[in-house]
């Protein structure tokens, strides 16, 4: 095997020591390796390698037909599942012409916020963790611990959901997902603001954070960052208001900026934006109840599963099974490129598809990837500890960055 | 959608380059063409420039791979102004044996990984990258994975063959 010799460690004349932060640091929480090169603390240059945990989607996705992609998405962005279950699902959908009810659209607008919540929370509260402050991390994450639940009651898992299926969700919502949907935004903004007055003027975690990593929108523009990061440099970019979809559009939200883009805006940034997913979450359960109760995926049975039952009852139900399974249904030959806003930012998909059952190519334009790549280069003359809490501010999850 | 309609975007980029593009097609309202390596970059540079176009934002840049036809490797971006709220897709088209690309790194800082993850998965060489490694897969990988002709499993297993399954 060939091997990359990084720094040359050798040169007794080099006043600057070679550190293997990673793959496996405690403190980078995920694969990472980073190769650093110090000058006491302070980082020189920085080499990122990636690829530890890649278990070629693309490759797989090839082979597989439509609704057996979306176990795949699962695990790109494991901390928030449910949005890429969404996108992949509003792909497909886009590709083949089918329009969600609205009633369906206002469920995933619930599952996807709160998968965004769960997100945020395991961001902010690490990153607090990584600041020498562990007690905000565990009033939090007992509330992550609420979401998965309600995703358990909705689709019965809980980190890898598989949650919807291509034109809706493969059961209605039950009453006991709503009470604890309803529970949950009645408990959880209380805990969400003892958060924030546990950090937000907190003189030790500002000057842990403030000024640290700070990047301007011109440099955050041109390494194509997305998600709550560009927006803490101010630049106003969601998927959501851009390019709505799940009638996004029809709901009343805000999109809040930073100033600076370092490390305490991107927390400010995260904080604002979960109670603006309370918001639209809050606003999702008003608009279901005015929508028939029965309603819970779009009327496409060339594409959606029958319920069993119905298969061994129905001969119709049974063809159709039959067909989706076999794969026998036609598709158009066409491309097609669905972006949603994911927790990390614009997760994009990029599908060629020419008439088959799986598709002839499949793109993720995945957000960790592409913000990770700053990561070495903005570390220079940074110290290592400041390195470190800037990782946890990026939010980078190796299953999306090595897909 | 955006401020600015395909029609228009088409119109622009049609005074600048007249010879140079073709294909238009707009699947799903994305304005998308091809063109060759040669104008690529100056297309780019022309797209992200342009004070009214502004497609300041590289959203991807990836590969896809047809083995049937005569330029067989296909090298895509995908572009975003964000002033008008415009996508466009961009294909430039490859010949087997040749598959060199040049960089659009020195337009977007952005297109390094991009591009890296591109020569890894299909083997098109960026001419200009600065650092042009494999990113994904181990070093001394011997084939570009994304391929078509790299089976997905060992060619040799017989346990997942069609007839069993009435295929």
């Amino acid at each position: 095997m060939k091997t990359h010799l990084v720094f040359d460690d050798n040169d007794p004349q080099s006043e600057l020591s070679t550190l293997n932060l990673g793959p496996t640091h405690p403190a980078t929480h995920g694969v990472f390796q980073n190769v650093l090169q110090l000058d006491g603390e302070r980082i020189v240059s920085g080499v990122s390698t990636i690829g530890y945990i890649h278990r070629a989607f693309e490759k797989i996705a090839e082979h597989r037909p439509f609704y057996q992609i979306t176990p795949l998405t699962d695990r790109l962005n494991y901390c928030s599942s449910p949005i890429n279950n969404m996108g992949w699902h509003m792909t497909v959908e886009k590709l083949l012409g089918i329009t969600t009810p609205k009633r369906v659209d206002h469920m995933r607008i619930i599952i996807m916020e709160l998968a965004r919540i769960a997100d945020h929370i395991v961001c902010n509260g690490v990153l607090g963790v990584d600041t020498g402050a562990f007690t905000g991390f565990l009033y939090m994450m007992k509330y992550r611990e609420h979401i998965y639940e309600i995703y358990e009651e909705i689709c019965g898992s809980r980190l890898t959901t598989n949650i919807g299926r291509i034109g809706g969700f493969e059961r209605n919502f039950n009453t006991i997902a709503f009470d604890k949907i309803r529970k949950f935004l009645n408990d959880f903004p209380s805990v969400l603001k003892e958060f924030e007055a546990l950090f937000n003027r907190n003189r030790i975690f500002i000057d842990r954070t403030k000024d640290v990593a700070a990047v301007t929108p011109e440099q955050a523009l041109s390494y194509s960052w997305s998600g709550p990061i560009l927006r803490a440099t101010g630049v106003d970019y969601d998927v959501r208001v851009m390019e709505p979809y799940s009638s996004y559009d029809e709901f009343d939200f805000e999109v809040p900026v930073g100033v600076n883009g370092d490390v305490y805006n991107r927390f400010l940034v995260r904080n604002e934006e979960m109670w603006q997913s309370l918001r639209l979450i809050e606003q999702a359960l008003g608009k279901i109840e005015k929508e028939s109760s029965e309603i819970f995926h779009a009327d496409v049975p060339e594409f959606y599963l029958p319920p069993k039952e119905e298969v061994y009852n129905n001969m119709e139900a049974l063809i159709y099974h039959f067909k989706i399974v076999m794969g026998e249904i036609n598709t158009p030959n066409t491309e097609v490129y669905h972006a949603v806003e994911g927790a990390n930012g614009e997760l994009g998909f990029y599908l060629v598809n020419d008439g088959g059952r799986s598709p002839y190519r499949l793109h993720f334009r995945r957000p960790s990837f592409i913000n990770y790549q700053m990561y070495a280069p903005m570390s220079r003359g940074m110290l290592l500890s400041d390195a470190i809490i800037n990782m946890s501010s990026l939010n980078i999850i190796a299953g999306e960055l090595d897909a | 959608m955006g401020k600015i309609s395909n029609e228009e975007l088409l119109n622009s980029i049609k005074a600048k380059f007249e010879n140079e593009v073709r294909n238009f097609t707009e699947p799903f309202g994305l304005l998308t063409f091809e063109t060759d390596r040669e104008n690529i970059i100056d297309l780019l540079t022309f797209l992200k420039n342009d004070e009214k176009l502004q497609f300041i934002y590289l959203t991807d840049i990836t590969a896809i791979h047809y083995p049937e036809s005569e330029k067989p490797i296909g090298v895509i971006y995908h572009l975003h102004s964000l002033v008008n709220n415009v996508r466009v897709r961009i294909k430039a088209f490859l010949a087997d044996g040749d598959v060199h690309m040049p960089t659009a790194t020195g337009l977007w800082n952005g297109a390094n990984w991009m591009e890296r993850e591109t020569y890894d998965f299909f083997g098109v060489v960026f001419d200009g990258h600065p650092d042009l490694r494999r990113i994904l897969n181990v070093d001394d990988l011997t084939v570009f994975p994304m391929r078509k002709e790299y089976p997905l499993e060992d060619p040799n297993r017989v346990d997942k063959r069609d007839y069993f399954f009435g295929r």
